[in-house]
């Protein structure tokens, strides 16, 4: 088996008595859509932004692309490779489209202390920054404001982010949140040529999404890990049937 | 060293650090209920303290100018809140900034023109004018002490009206979710006034109190606000419990560090030279504490605490 | 409407240059003068435009950078008269470009080490530090006495520049003039960089920026610094303009003063301190005229243009800001 690109270790995190985190194992292969589900206030988000590096964890171990970042800030871990979209979508407001993700190539592409070059003449960074609103979908609203674009745009301007940023892996927040089904459709198909390039830890409520896409799902609830496998193991596991059904005893 | 001047200046301490409260349990009792910064807090300080000092020239009774200095300092606090504060809840805080800044423009300059700018004095009332003998021997002034009482009284005040009382409920309650409390039919922008009417009314009482001790005069309040700030960055933003301890803290180091240090700086240095190291050293001492706070609790040391 | 801006924004360097050269011309060089100080504090509010207009970062303490610039025009100028060495050998100095380049050493400096710890907070409490910490530098230099305490410190003759005769007005504002229009263009490259776009970003959604990599600790305090340097600058030359500097410079009223400016203006806008200067000295100068009183009145424009017009005075004629 392939070495897993990220891999989480006994992680623990309480919020006073809650156990938000409860000694969390999971990895994630290359090539692969990993999900992850469970209920509302699973603790899911908090499982994601200790992986981003927002939240410490109190104990336990982050591994990416070979080497612990378990202590690393948020803005290190971007760099390393970890491309991360928001569950509420998080962008410069007052920024177009194409400023928001030039921010990212110029993030990967040499330093942010650059002082008197104008970025906006500079085809470095507006012709990847570009070339990733047009994968997603969002060429054509490039000079719009983040401000003002649609609930769906900026979700996509969300991966259009994550993609300029090179990432080697993709934390995926909710990124169906609020769409259509069309849209839905159109990211699912997106998403499914994506695996190939980088792996996506995704976590979603829509289930059609998750079944279609998943190699692996992980299910926590109460913040623990009660079942991971396959989507056909996950569908049969009688902890997940009891968990979200309520069935057996 | 004599243990009797080390007693006076913790004494001079303690009440300097009383006075902080005054101030800044207002302010961060304004920022905890209301999310806003007032730099006009000093005005309301320095309206207090000219109110006494009018009132008890006109009067001969300094108890009378410090009814006064409560009712101006709160009748000034409740007429900013309802003519310009109201208006920047909400907004962000370089919106307050600024027109709390105007404020102290206003509020300066209308004082000078109504009293000049020349200082008034006010007189330690009669009956707190004598002095007190400490242990070891030195007098220390009655008044002094009578401040540090007044501070202490209106701490617990304070503690029992947020602790016991239906208000304190309620400014608790404001604390934590506005929107809940305008849902159970309170009346917010009512509380509002009150609160910061109420934190006007300890600013203007500091303002009376230490105006028998310095000098009234336009200006006086800004030093002090910026002290008070000091007090709240140190205790967290919010916290009254903080505020007591930020502002008794200061208040002793920084009146401590203007004695000792030069003594500090005498072993080993000539003494003027001493006075003048040790001087400039001692000025800049609770900024320096701050600092270190800071390096260590960035959010002070009681933030999230009432 | 940035295209608006733009005009009114060269129209009004423009106008700056020609009334002191008509001024100067027709005898009046107390109109001069009053260019000068328009001028320099044009260029302190461009320094902290920076911060405050780009970085979002509200520094109530640019007073400090202001002040310390002008400590170092005054500290070098006394030194070089009186012939004594500063410190270790190292002789004061007359000359200009030094001077300017130590203020906006010290200025930086200064800058890097209260932005460094205040810059570990935000909202409030970066005002209130940032306060305090100017409030501090005032207390040392009252306390201080070597360079004249509370009573400042006198520049018995102005410094001197390279080929430029600096004693008579016009000359003088025309250095300062030159250093604004090169501060302006300064800010507009900045804005316009990788380094701006981090720093505009950062104001915007700093948890978006360090999404992608960039840790905002970093990028703020490199401007925090560049601001600080800059504000720096203009109070060196502010203490050549008056020949005197005091703790008055490093005042509370000053800071607040500073961003009265940029408000006035409208901030984040290149051309609103500017604006601003313009608009608080004539203030100043008229309405000082007509009564003692002027500040109450500044008070209540202040108060007005807050509560009602939150594009600074640029916003009313040329609309919203828009940025990126």
């Amino acid at each position: 088996m392939a070495e897993p690109v990220l891999a989480v270790s006994g992680l623990v995190k309480s919020f006073g008595a809650l156990r938000a985190t409860d000694t969390v194992d999971l990895d994630l292969r290359p090539g692969e859509i990993h999900a992850l589900i469970g209920p509302n206030g699973a603790g899911k988000s908090t499982l994601i932004n200790q992986i981003a590096g927002a939240l410490r964890p109190d104990a336990g171990t982050i591994r990416f692309a070979g080497e612990d970042i378990t202590q690393l800030g948020v803005a290190e871990r971007a760099r390393r490779g970890l491309g991360r979209t928001f569950q509420v979508s998080s962008l410069a407001p007052e920024f177009s489209a194409l400023r928001n993700v030039m921010l990212a190539v110029q993030a990967v592409s040499g330093s942010s202390f650059r002082f008197f070059r104008p970025v906006m003449g500079d085809a470095r960074l507006t012709g990847p920054a570009m070339a990733a609103l047009e994968r997603v979908g969002l060429a054509e609203r490039a000079r719009i404001p983040a401000a003002e674009l649609s609930h769906g745009e900026r979700r996509q301007l969300e991966i259009a982010i994550a993609l300029a940023l090179g990432s080697k892996a993709f934390l995926l927040d909710e990124p169906m949140a609020g769409m259509g089904p069309e849209g839905s459709k159109r990211l699912t198909g997106f998403l499914d040529g994506l695996r190939a390039e980088a792996p996506i830890l995704l976590v979603e409520h829509d289930m059609n999404a998750v079944f279609a896409l998943a190699d692996r799902i992980t299910v926590l609830v109460y913040g623990k890990v009660i079942a991971s496998g396959s989507v056909e193991q996950i569908r049969r596991d009688p902890a997940v049937r009891k968990a979200y059904l309520g069935e057996g005893a | 060293m004599q243990l009797a001047l080390v007693i006076e200046q913790l004494l001079n301490g303690l009440q300097l650090g009383v006075m902080l409260f005054l101030m800044a349990a207002g302010l961060t009792l304004i920022f905890g209920v209301m999310g806003l910064i007032n730099l006009a807090h000093g005005s309301l300080y320095m309206v207090g303290a000219f109110a006494c000092a009018a009132v008890a020239a006109w009067t001969g009774s300094f108890w009378l100018g410090l009814v006064a200095s409560l009712a101006a300092a709160a009748a000034a606090g409740a007429v900013v809140e309802l003519l310009v504060v109201r208006r920047l809840y909400g907004r962000d805080h370089l919106d307050q900034v600024l027109a709390t800044f105007a404020l102290i423009l206003v509020f300066s300059e209308g004082t000078r023109w109504l009293f000049g700018s020349f200082p008034l004095y006010l007189d330690i009332p009669p009956l707190l004018s004598g002095a007190v003998s400490l242990p070891g021997g030195s007098q220390y002034p009655l008044y002094r002490l009578a401040i540090i009482g007044v501070g202490i009284l209106v701490a617990v005040g304070l503690y029992l009206l947020i602790s016991r009382t239906r208000l304190g409920m309620r400014i608790r309650a404001g604390e934590s979710d506005r929107e809940m409390i305008a849902a159970l039919g309170v009346d917010v922008a009512t509380l509002y006034t009150l609160v910061f009417a109420l934190g006007a009314a300890l600013a203007g009482l500091a303002g009376a109190m230490v105006g028998a001790i310095q000098s009234v005069q336009v200006g006086m309040g800004e030093p002090v606000l910026i002290l008070a700030f000091v007090v709240i960055v140190i205790g967290g933003i919010g916290s009254i419990r903080g505020a007591l301890v930020g502002a008794l803290l200061v208040g002793v180091v920084d009146t401590l560090g203007r004695f000792l240090l030069p003594q500090l700086f005498g072993l080993f240095m000539a003494p003027s030279q001493a006075g003048l190291v040790g001087g400039a050293l001692a000025s800049m001492l609770i900024y320096v504490v701050m600092a270190l706070i800071l390096a260590f609790r960035p959010r002070g040391l009681f933030a999230g605490e009432v | 409407m940035r295209g608006r801006e733009t005009i009114i924004g060269i129209a009004l360097m423009a106008l700056l240059l020609v009334v002191p050269a008509v001024a100067s011309q027709a005898g009046e060089p107390f109109y001069v003068t009053l260019a000068t100080r328009i001028a320099i504090l044009a260029l302190a509010a461009t320094g902290l435009n920076i911060a405050l207009g780009l970085g979002g970062l509200v520094s109530f303490g640019h007073a400090a950078f202001f002040g310390v610039g002008g400590y170092v025009a005054g500290i070098l100028a006394a030194h070089a008269m009186s012939m004594e060495p500063i410190l270790l050998g190292i002789p004061g100095t007359k000359q200009m470009l030094v001077i300017w380049l130590v203020a906006l050493a010290a200025g930086g400096l200064l800058a890097l080490a209260i932005g460094a710890i205040s810059l570990r907070t935000t909202g409030v409490y970066f005002i209130m530090i940032t306060l305090a910490f100017a409030q501090m530098v005032y207390y040392f230099a009252v306390s201080w006495p070597a360079y004249g305490g509370e009573d400042g410190l006198p520049i018995l003759l102005r410094n001197q520049f390279p080929g430029v005769n600096t004693l008579k007005p016009l000359p003088f504002f025309l250095i300062c003039y030159v250093l604004l229009a090169a501060g302006l263009a300064f800010f507009a490259l900045l804005r316009g960089s990788r380094f701006g776009a981090a720093l505009q970003a950062s104001r915007q959604n700093d948890t978006r920026l360090a999404a992608v990599g960039i840790a905002p600790y970093r990028v703020r305090l490199a401007a925090f610094v560049i601001s600080g340097a800059i504000t720096a600058l203009a109070g060196a030359l502010f203490a050549d303009l008056n020949r005197f500097v005091s703790p008055s410079m490093l005042s509370w009223q000053m800071s607040g003063e500073l961003i009265v400016l940029i408000i006035l203006g409208g901030v984040g806008r290149l051309s609103g301190p500017v604006v601003g200067a313009i608009v608080y000295v004539v203030l100043e100068y008229v309405l000082g005229g007509i009564t003692e009183r002027w500040q109450l009145f500044l008070g209540l424009v202040l108060l007005v243009v807050v509560l009602f017009a939150r594009g600074g005075l640029i916003g009313l004629v040329a609309g919203r800001a828009r940025h990126g």
